[in-house]
């Protein structure tokens, strides 16, 4: 893919992305790294702890108390979402707010704050989906392909 | 008029009589706020949307100059201004408001010297007393149609830009007390097949080099005329591989003092910008404010203002299309 765009470029254009690629500094870092590590750590212990404690005080089995979990965690990140706090901690956390639960749930509620000055139904109805819309669609294919693959390969499936 | 290839000498010397910037409260926390008119302290100025705060602060900034020049929205004849949103909406409804004739633009960033040159020229021309050039961009309303939702987590990489909220305006008259606009060169489109939209500055240097090399040529002056001379908003990343540029082709830019205005806006310690600045308005209020400030108090004599543009739109960077970049530079000095 990388060859094929080069081809297109002409000597002179090479010769400057060259020269430009030189003076971009890194995005790769290893402090990013340990950043997104430990607070993505946080989160799943943070929804460790709610978990717990929804067992514990709630009298939830661990399989019932994981949907509350989530909705707490889901909760949080909209609440930090719309005091305008998700995105600056996103910044210093990168993929560590983003992989989890509460980075799609920042995607919809930040969506949805944007395009609300734009009319109910034709803005925020139209593009709450805007940035959180690929994760469903190509969520749901891959799930699509997963399950034909269990079908395939599982042999109780199949024997049944 | 013309001179060589695509630079106006302006041998009337239209003045700059008035300016104007009014800028946000991010823009308030730099190192340059005391050179802003207004600086406000929140994003919206009591609208209930980015696009008409955008479009507040342009008319804000632009009835204030023309105010500073003690003259009426009657006395200026045509008003040439332009922005980064979609249709150019803050500028035009800017004019709608101010009902002067109105011709809109649209250079991306490089809008605010394209804009003051088209005024230089009508004016240096006689075909007008007055104009009026204003440029405005908005942070949050860019991020809204450029990139993600403004409170979306995403992580910018070291080489984006953050765009100046704010507006700055100019009216440009054949008489007044400079300073005075002598000339201009008008930029083509360069393309170096750079397609990541979170590296402009990388986009538009060989715009920029290509415009100040034209305007030397052109004028047959070497860069040591000037005092100083700043490009818009290439910030870090872009003004390193244009000084890059500079070296290679030989141009003696050591003769002056070579700046960006996208590295001047914000404290990079305090202020987490990434490579810089960016906007119509990066330019246009630093020029407006702090660089005509710098003027009057005779640091400068003469500068050139290079305001660069990337010519994208947000479906061109998803069809893969590269980022062609444009310049235009505006020469602007203290005496006659």
């Amino acid at each position: 893919m990388v060859s094929k765009k080069k081809k297109k470029l002409t000597p002179v254009m090479q010769e400057y992305q060259t020269l430009a690629k030189n003076r971009e500094p890194s995005k790769f870092a290893f402090n990013k790294l340990c950043r997104a590590f430990l607070v993505g750590g946080i989160i799943c212990l943070l929804g460790q702890i709610i978990q717990q404690l929804f067992i514990s005080l709630g009298g939830f089995s661990v399989k019932e108390a994981g949907s509350p979990t989530v909705g707490v965690l889901v909760l949080i990140s909209v609440i930090l979402t719309s005091l305008g706090v998700y995105d600056k901690i996103a910044q210093w956390a990168g993929a560590g707010t983003a992989v989890p639960v509460t980075g799609f749930a920042n995607a919809m509620a930040s969506a949805a704050i944007e395009y609300r000055r734009d009319g109910i139904v034709l803005g925020m109805g139209g593009s709450i989906f805007k940035v959180a819309g690929p994760v469903i669609v190509f969520g749901t294919v891959a799930a699509f392909a997963v399950g034909i693959a269990y079908v395939i390969f599982d042999p109780n499936i199949v024997g049944g | 008029m013309l001179k060589g290839h695509q630079s106006w000498v302006f041998e009337n010397k239209p003045s700059i009589v008035s300016v104007a910037t009014t800028v946000g409260p991010f823009e308030g926390q730099g190192p340059l706020a005391d050179d802003f008119d207004i600086v406000h302290s929140e994003l919206y100025l009591g609208q209930d949307s980015w696009e008409k705060a955008e479009k507040a602060f342009l008319e804000e900034a632009a009835k204030m100059a023309i105010q500073h020049a003690g003259l009426t929205e009657g006395q200026i004849q045509f008003h040439f201004g332009g922005d980064l949103m979609n249709q150019i909406v803050s500028s035009s409804f800017a004019a709608r408001t101010l009902t002067i004739p109105y011709l809109g633009l649209f250079g991306a960033c490089s809008t605010s010297m394209e804009s003051l040159a088209l005024a230089a020229y009508v004016v240096n021309s006689g075909g007008a007393k007055h104009t009026l050039a204003a440029t405005c961009s908005h942070n949050a309303s860019v991020e809204k149609q450029f990139r993600y939702p403004t409170e979306y987590g995403s992580q910018k990489p070291p080489t984006a830009q953050f765009t100046v909220t704010g507006a700055g305006a100019a009216v440009v008259g054949q008489e007044g007390n400079g300073p005075y606009i002598t000339s201009a060169t008008i930029g083509r489109v360069v393309d170096m097949g750079i397609t990541d939209p979170f590296n402009m500055g990388a986009a538009m240097a060989p715009a920029a080099v290509d415009t100040i090399e034209a305007h030397f040529r052109d004028l047959q002056i070497e860069p040591g005329y000037y005092d100083l001379i700043v490009t818009g908003d290439l910030s870090k990343v872009g003004y390193e591989i244009a000084c890059d540029l500079f070296k290679k082709h030989n141009v003696p830019m050591e003769q002056t003092t070579y700046s960006d205005c996208g590295m001047m806006i914000y404290d990079y310690k305090t202020q987490n910008v990434q490579a810089g600045a960016s906007g119509c308005a990066c330019s246009a209020v630093v020029t407006y404010g702090h660089l005509l400030n710098r003027m009057r108090r005779g640091e400068l004599n003469r500068i050139l203002v290079v305001a660069t543009g990337a010519l994208l739109s947000p479906l061109t960077y998803q069809q893969n299309e590269s980022i062609p970049g444009i310049a235009h530079a505006v020469s602007i000095e203290r005496e006659k």
